[in-house]
């Protein structure tokens, strides 16, 4: 069970960051990651101020260092997001804007899966990592968010 | 796949370069063992004996703030002061101190604490009285052992009336040992 006071920033830091660089480095190699990484924890502890309980951190910076790849690999089109599997971040992207209100409602584990799947198109091992939890745990926490907003969906 | 220090380095530097840190600390070698030296903006705000510096931390970041970060840059004067110092190079720090937490007689107290010189001792009595609450010893000896800057904020200078050292938040050895340092008399 996680401690719900948010903790020094220097536990948090060393708690995730050997895992947020290697993430970083598989979306965009080594010397694009370095500086993706950096900009990733600055942004971290700038917010940090305002955080208001200290669950779900590794979703939290893990969603920031996504949001960072993707602002890295706009910069340099050369290094362009993965396309394979169903379309690119850039796709993704407009869609999950109309969802992004609803997906606030989910519980934070499905929530989380559903943004860093939808939103960040992390693949399902990426969110497992994300989470703490395995590719498959990943993928039905995010399915199983999907389903959920699909019903307040037909409820409208 | 681990950050190289480099790059860890980096980002530590980085945080503190674009104030974003409430503290900054640093472990610092000593003849008394590792000392941890925490910075806040405004000055000097702790120097722990704590051999787990983890729960000195964690306390800092419950007090002055979530964002604190070992970075080594803003303690790099008071390491270089503390070395001369335990090089026996100083006799007097200059350096700002934080005692925003500290509450109003506690900080009066030392306030006084901080005038009293190099190599000599005074008692508890007696700083109660430079206090302005002579009949206050045992308040005082209660700020000495909550002293949240020892070695700067000389406290191991404050001796029993009778000449006996008393107590040290450090351990009476470490307040021996800095006394000795300074040649008083004991």
């Amino acid at each position: 069970m996680m401690e719900a006071v948010v903790p020094p920033f220097e536990s948090f830091y060393e708690e995730h960051k050997d895992a947020v660089f290697a993430f970083l480095r598989r979306r965009l190699g080594r010397v694009a990651a370095e500086d993706a990484f950096q900009d990733t924890f600055l942004r971290a502890l700038r917010a940090y101020e305002r955080l208001e309980h200290g669950r779900h951190l590794r979703a939290w910076i893990f969603t920031i260092a996504a949001r960072v790849a993707i602002d890295a690999s706009r910069k340099k089109p050369s290094v362009a997001l993965p396309t394979d599997g169903e379309g690119s971040g850039e796709d993704a992207r407009p869609a999950y804007a109309e969802l992004e209100h609803l997906a606030d409602e989910l519980p934070p584990t499905e929530r989380a899966a559903v943004v860093l799947r939808y939103g960040y198109d992390l693949e399902y091992d990426e969110i497992g990592a994300a989470l703490g939890s395995s590719a498959d745990a990943a993928r039905q926490a995010a399915s199983s968010g999907i389903r959920r907003l699909r019903r307040k969906e037909g409820l409208r | 796949m681990t950050v190289s220090n480099e790059l860890d380095a980096r980002f530590r530097a980085a945080a503190a370069e674009q104030g974003l840190l409430d503290v900054a600390y640093d472990l610092v070698d000593s003849p008394l063992g590792t000392l941890l030296v925490a910075a806040s903006d405004a000055g000097l705000c702790r120097i722990s004996y704590d051999p787990e510096p983890e729960r000195e931390v964690a306390r800092l970041g419950r007090t002055l703030g979530a964002r604190i970060l070992r970075s080594p840059k803003p303690v790099d004067e008071a390491r270089r002061q503390l070395d001369e110092y335990f090089e026996q190079r100083r006799h007097a720090f200059d350096l700002d101190v934080d005692l925003r937490l500290t509450a109003q007689f506690s900080r009066r107290v030392l306030e006084e604490l901080a005038k009293v010189p190099y190599g000599e001792t005074t008692t508890y009595g007696e700083l109660a009285a430079r206090a302005a609450r002579p009949r206050a010893a045992r308040a005082v000896g209660t700020v000495m052992n909550r002293n949240p800057i020892p070695i700067v904020l000389p406290c191991h200078r404050v001796v029993g009336a009778s000449g006996s050292l008393v107590g040290y938040g450090g351990g009476l050895d470490r307040k021996e040992a800095l006394l000795r340092l300074e040649g008083a008399v004991l």
